[in-house]
């Protein structure tokens, strides 16, 4: 459908597809900062003590903190989920990518003689190997996303139980479990490294051609093919680079609990990472991204499971407000519910 | 020329299974015997159940990811129902009702709005595991004799005097059955396939498209019901934290039967054989008793693999043929 309407009608001119973005980009943040905005205010109204920040050993700590600090890890992994559903794709196996980079690194660092650049650069580049499967199964032998990402899914977690072999492989080393635990200028530092990622990734899709690339390939991959752009590449970059951003994420969930469980880390975690993307404005059906959003989204979500613990909702319990969450913004994106909605609206305008 | 093509994968899942059985029957004493036979078919019966309703989605060219959930919800519904004293037969009634309106829900939503499966199932599958701890937060057992003793003796079918093939692979085959003739012999069948093949030129051709799609969500959301029935015959007892990642199984018994993802290409038969497999690489392991079950896994996704490559493969080819088909046409 897309195919037929983009070759049919010429592309907008760059100038104007552009100007368009910049109005975009804000406009885009603007729903799921309200939706964040309004979660923050039902916390300020029910729960006594959420925006208590108090300043110990020269961090700051509180509920706001504890938000920021364990959203890190969906905030990763969801700069790296939103490029890749910027092409059109999926990537169902962060969640196993991170427990594989978790293993590596727990076993490397309880290995006398190993340096500790060479552990966190081992684990990374793990992730990234990971990463390249995935890429070339996409963008080399055109396998739907969902599928080739679910090939390592499955698998993935038993390379990981392979690597620790079967154990939970504990570690004490204060540098690794700085990452997870360590603070930075009364912040946590898994915040930063998120915000360096965020601007990293930014500066990279957003000031080269990378950007541009990507959003041709997810909007019509024929069409940008004959324009020249490589969409095997592209999509085989941007699966690398999400298991590198997978690897981060799993390096600090190791890091934060001091160990590497190949069974539970970062289990369900790759849905949570598409529904921060998806929260944050970007369309499944891919051809735009937005870095920003996925990042309030990430926010968005750890928000969400907090004030559900602080309310006392069971752990189990919470995927039900999930749910609905999810249904609420599939809505809200869905062409054909904001018809319905608009014309209902137009109505009470003119009358 | 098309139709050895078609079959490819199908054979290759066919081959696959008999040269996993032949395996094991060469490398372990009593593989071959019939216990183990009978223990396939029951132990996964849940697991085959759901593949079942997720071949017809798939074939239609969507996915379920709800199915583990909904599996946990319907099997801790009936053992709470049960409980408190309603009749085994109302309660399995009750909760496949529930299962049929929570898949035909999720249908609507995808049919009216055009909301993408993948996002609504994914939705589906936190509502479901959640409203499953709310009706009951751990896992229950059931004392009912008729889950006791009437499943478990009653309605077992012996085949000599110390072997019987359990209730729960009774109902598997059955269901697959009636599943495989909905599937190639009915309207509706052969709907689900054109819908699969190009959903456009399906409703073009004058075909109920939604009301189809509607019906298959329906379809897959009581075979899960079904499977979390046939959970409570065989674990007696109901469980709100089971079947976390059935869904991803029964998807890769899909794709390892010769499913094309895509939909429109596919046959059950396949997704048996898929199911078989998986059970077959799960027996093998536990016969070798020093491997751990982590092999399953990968060995599964392996499989995964090997089949996607050969869909490609096969469909570089069928285009040829079609492609000659067509000029000779």
């Amino acid at each position: 459908m897309s195919a037929a309407a983009t070759s049919t009608a010429p592309a907008p001119a760059p100038s104007g597809r552009f100007q368009k973005r910049e109005i975009r980009w804000w406009s885009s943040l603007l729903w799921p900062v309200a939706g964040l905005a309004l979660l923050l205010l039902f916390n300020l109204l029910f729960t006594p003590g959420f925006f208590h920040v108090e300043v110990r050993e020269g961090h700051l700590y509180g509920v706001l903190i504890d938000i920021l600090n364990h959203g890190s890890k969906v905030m990763l992994l969801s700069l790296g989920m939103a490029v890749v559903i910027a092409t059109g794709g999926v990537d169902l196996s962060v969640g196993a990518v991170m427990a594989i980079a978790g293993a590596v690194a727990a076993q490397l660092i309880n290995r006398p003689g190993v340096p500790f650049p060479a552990v966190i650069g081992i684990a990374l580049g793990v992730a990234i190997i990971a990463g390249c499967w995935n890429g070339v199964l996409v963008g080399v032998f055109n396998v739907q996303p969902i599928v080739a990402t679910l090939i390592l899914m499955v698998a993935g977690r038993g390379v990981a139980q392979l690597i620790t072999d079967g154990q939970i492989i504990t570690f004490t080393d204060p540098r690794l479990t700085y990452v997870g635990n360590g603070g930075l200028l009364g912040l946590p530092f898994p915040v930063w490294l998120s915000l360096g990622m965020l601007a990293i990734t930014g500066l990279l899709t957003r000031k080269t051609a990378v950007g541009l690339f990507i959003e041709s390939v997810g909007d019509n991959q024929t069409a940008s093919t004959y324009a020249g752009v490589r969409a095997g590449r592209v999509k085989f970059l941007v699966y690398a680079f999400c298991g590198l951003c997978a690897g981060l994420a799993g390096l600090v969930e190791a890091s934060n609990i001091k160990c590497a469980d190949a069974n539970h880390a970062g289990l369900f975690l790759e849905l949570d990472a598409i529904l921060a993307v998806v929260v944050g404005g970007t369309p499944l059906t891919g051809g735009r991204f937005y870095l920003g959003g996925a990042i309030v989204g990430g926010l968005f979500i750890q928000t969400l499971t907090t004030t559900m613990y602080m309310q006392n909702v069971s752990a189990d319990v919470a995927p039900v407000p999930k749910a609905l969450v999810i249904l609420i913004v599939c809505l809200l994106q869905a062409p054909v519910f904001r018809k319905k909605m608009g014309a209902v609206f137009r109505k009470k305008g003119t009358s | 020329m098309r139709l050895p093509v078609k079959f490819i994968p199908l054979m290759a899942t066919a081959f696959v299974l008999a040269s996993l059985y032949i395996a094991g029957c060469v490398s372990f004493d009593g593989f071959g015997s019939l216990r183990v036979l009978v223990n396939l078919f029951g132990d996964n019966a849940v697991l085959g159940i759901a593949a079942v309703g997720a071949t017809f989605v798939i074939l239609s060219g969507g996915i379920d990811l709800s199915v583990g959930s909904v599996i946990a919800f319907t099997s801790i519904l009936i053992a709470v129902l049960v409980g408190k004293g309603v009749s085994p037969f109302l309660a399995i009634c009750i909760a496949l009702l529930v299962g049929a309106a929570f898949g035909a829900f999720m249908g609507f939503l995808i049919c009216a709005f055009e909301l993408p499966p993948f996002l609504v199932t994914l939705a589906g599958m936190f509502l479901a595991r959640g409203l499953g701890f709310i009706v009951h937060p751990q896992s229950l057992g059931i004392t009912h004799p008729f889950f006791l003793d009437r499943v478990t003796n009653g309605l077992a079918i012996p085949l000599n005097d110390r072997i019987s093939i359990p209730f729960t692979a009774t109902c598997y085959v059955g269901i697959f059955l009636v599943a495989l003739i909905g599937a190639h012999y009915t309207r509706f069948g052969r709907t689900i396939y054109a819908i699969g093949g190009d959903e456009h030129s399906a409703g073009l051709m004058g075909l109920p498209v939604n009301r189809t799609k509607l019906l298959t969500y329906t379809i897959a959301g009581l075979c899960s019901a079904l499977a979390g029935v046939v959970y409570t015959f065989y674990m007696q007892s109901g469980d709100p934290a089971s079947s976390i990642g059935l869904e991803l199984d029964a998807i890769a018994a899909v794709v390892i039967g010769g499913t094309l993802l895509t939909g429109g290409v596919g046959f059950l038969a396949g997704t048996a054989m898929g199911v078989l497999i998986f059970g077959l690489i799960q027996t093998i392991i536990t016969f070798k008793g020093d491997l751990n079950s982590w092999w399953t896994r990968i060995v599964v996704g392996f499989l995964v693999l090997m089949f996607i490559l050969l869909q490609n493969a096969v469909s570089a080819i069928s285009k040829r043929f079609g492609r000659k088909l067509g000029s000779a046409a």
